[in-house]
């Protein structure tokens, strides 16, 4: 029931090509990542699919209908925006009921509808209240309850959580995740955050310049990037990426390594000095300046004993090394 | 600036400008007061004498009071639904992406720069005049009956003419309110199923509401002491039909030079205004508090 097939989609604005061929099926159910740098293009892809853009070409299905030509409110999908978009007039009752008012629903079935939603967001003590009174995290709860309610075919969140404080966006972000396996509808949500991306997605589309450079699942991304965008954009921190003779070595252009595949070792290939050194406790990270490599992050598990100026010697761990050709493709 | 000190200090920096308005307001008001308990009449110098509430009572007692009055409340009233309705439309219509928006804008500001008699006579001799003006000339290449409008329908000649001038003020007002409606609220209504009219009434409605309010209070102020437009017009004419109150203390105080009866008229027209205001801030003062 919520099935979005995008075929070679592409906008320009005023002759600047935004979007530039975008090929993608979106199956029903599935929780998809939007993912890539700001002003790649995540959030006009996104509202090309919701109808509030008009595709330059290309064709967008939804559940197996030409939707091109719908204009928003026909095509079923429900959206919501990074600034909550609240209407800031009515309650946040009337807020949630405003798109079943729009559908006509009788009086009794919008209040028990907006009721059991509001149960399922914790937002029933709060129904009365105007959007300016509440935290940042309840009124994004209410632009939820106003999607939910319509009962969409799909959402669409475009960087819902951006405008909360860190612990908030780890909360709402479990709750959106839970609020899927609930519902088991079509999401699709934009964000820059690889770290939401990875945590949240079913598959994430990450996207550059306005085209798709892998489509996979968070662990296929994270062991196999495609090419050197997407392996220096999913995981964190960044994939060291080394270039020359040391990737000559093994047959590249580029060698990739994550800083949590590299071990301190006795007599490893890499010698050093440490530079930055990051305790957290759980983890330390460590910036080494390997001469003839250059800077290698490393991240070590639980605390070592290690403090600037030391010297130490790092060995890659062979299985895990990523080669890339001189255009930054994945060698097999 | 906490202190004691420099709050004293500001108040003490601030009172010879806030004693000096007060005196502005306070000296012709007093005056006013105490002139209209005077029989005073310019015609006869030196015969001033206190009479009590006489004036007052013959400013009542005039037949031009009830219909001022009543000319005076529908003038306001009219204006304001003309402004404030056409102002939301002209708002809108410039919201609209066009070719040549900046010199539209400038256009529609236009009128308010024009000085109200100089308007009022555009519109008595070029516009409105039942031989020479535009509107004779169209009627009569419709081959109807031109209308004297100073004559048939005076005040609503003068409506027109002061709805001209105060449109631009509006829409200037409800324009720049509706810039600042969020694109993603219209965009979430749209998604919601909400068509052009329903979002009109629940969102762009709404959102105007408080400019509206600023709107209405500024306008009323300055609609109920209209006054040129009237003089050049009609002249309060024919008999009362285009009197309002100001019109009348103008005429009472310097047409019949009883400055003792014009005097009370301008109190009764002071409390007027006053209970006019209490009753707008009563109504929709609320919009103003955020
Ligand atoms: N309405 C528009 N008119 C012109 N350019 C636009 C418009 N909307 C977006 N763009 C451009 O498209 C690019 C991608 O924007 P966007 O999709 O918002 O990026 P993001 O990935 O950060 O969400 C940006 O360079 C932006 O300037
Ligand atoms: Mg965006």
């Amino acid at each position: 029931m919520g099935e979005i097939v995008l075929t070679e989609v592409r906008k320009s604005f005023g002759g600047v090509s935004i979007i530039q061929g975008i090929d993608l099926v979106i199956p029903d159910g599935e929780f998809v990542v939007f993912v890539g740098p700001s002003g790649c293009g995540k959030s006009t892809l996104l509202r090309l699919i919701a109808g509030l853009e008009d595709t330059s070409s290309g064709t967008i299905s939804i559940d197996g209908k030409d939707a091109t030509r719908l204009p928003p409110a026909k095509r079923g999908l429900a959206m919501v925006f990074q600034s909550y978009a609240l209407y800031p007039h009515m309650s946040v009752a009337k807020n949630i009921a405003f798109p079943l008012r729009m559908a006509g629903l009788p009086a009794e079935e919008q209040q028990r509808k907006v009721e059991a939603a509001a149960k399922v967001l914790n937002l029933t003590p709060y129904l009365d209240r105007k959007p300016s009174q509440l935290s940042g995290g309840q009124r994004q709860r209410v632009a939820i309850g106003r999607a939910i309610v319509r009962e969409p075919a799909a959402f669409l969140f475009d960087e819902p959580l951006s405008n909360l404080d860190a612990a908030l966006r780890v909360s709402m972000r479990q709750e959106i995740s839970e609020l899927h396996h609930t519902l088991a509808t079509t999401m699709v949500y934009v964000t820059h955050d690889q770290v939401e991306a990875m945590t949240m997605a079913d598959r994430i589309v990450v996207l550059n310049a306005g085209r798709i450079e892998q489509v996979g699942s968070p662990l296929d991304l994270y062991h196999s990037p495609a090419n050197l965008f997407v392996a220096g954009f999913i995981g964190s921190p960044k994939m060291n990426l080394v270039e020359g003779a040391e990737a000559a070595k093994h047959g590249a252009h580029t060698l990739g390594v994550r800083p949590e595949h590299i071990d301190i070792a006795d007599e490893g290939p890499w010698k050093g000095m440490v530079g930055l050194c990051e305790h957290l406790g759980s983890d330390t990270f460590l910036k080494v300046d390997v001469a003839g490599v250059g800077q290698i992050n490393v991240r070590v598990g639980g605390d070592v004993p290690l403090r600037h100026g030391a010297q130490v010697s790092l060995a890659p761990q062979a299985d895990k090394l990523h080669r890339f050709d001189a255009k930054g493709m994945a060698m097999a | 600036m906490a202190t004691q000190a420099s709050r004293i200090a500001g108040r003490l920096m601030l009172s010879p400008a806030v004693l000096l308005l007060f005196l502005w307001m306070i000296v012709p008001l007093g005056m006013t007061i105490y002139f209209s308990f005077l029989r005073f009449n310019l015609l006869m110098p030196g015969t001033e004498q206190f009479t009590g509430f006489e004036n007052y009572t013959y400013f009542f007692t005039d037949p031009a009071f009830w219909p001022a009055l009543v000319n005076t409340l529908t003038l306001v009233l009219g204006v304001l639904a003309i402004t404030v309705v056409g102002g939301v439309a002209l708002a809108v219509l410039l919201d609209q992406p066009m070719w040549g928006q900046g010199i539209v804008r400038i256009l529609v500001i236009a009128p308010f720069f024009v000085m109200p008699s100089v308007s009022a006579l555009v519109w008595k001799n070029m516009l409105m005049n039942p031989v020479n003006g535009l509107f004779a000339a169209l009627a009569r290449g419709l081959g109807l009956e031109p209308i004297d409008f100073f004559a048939d329908a005076p005040l609503a000649s003068i409506i027109a003419i002061v709805a001209w001038q105060w449109l631009p003020f509006a829409t200037l007002i409800l324009f720049t309110a509706m810039q600042s409606l969020d694109r993603e609220q219209m965009e979430a209504a749209e998604m919601d199923g909400a068509g052009p009219v329903w979002r009109f009434v629940h969102l762009t409605i709404p959102h105007l509401m408080r400019a509206a309010t600023v709107v209405v209070l500024i306008q009323t102020i300055f609609l109920l002491s209209v006054f040129a437009e009237i003089l050049v017009t009609t002249n309060g004419g024919p008999g009362t039909a285009s009197t309002t109150l100001t019109f009348l203390v103008y005429m009472q105080s310097m047409l019949q030079f009883d400055v003792g009866l014009g005097s009370a008229g301008g109190i009764v027209a002071v409390i007027l205004a006053n209970i006019v205001a209490i009753f707008l801030m009563r109504m929709i003062g609320k919009n103003l508090e955020a």
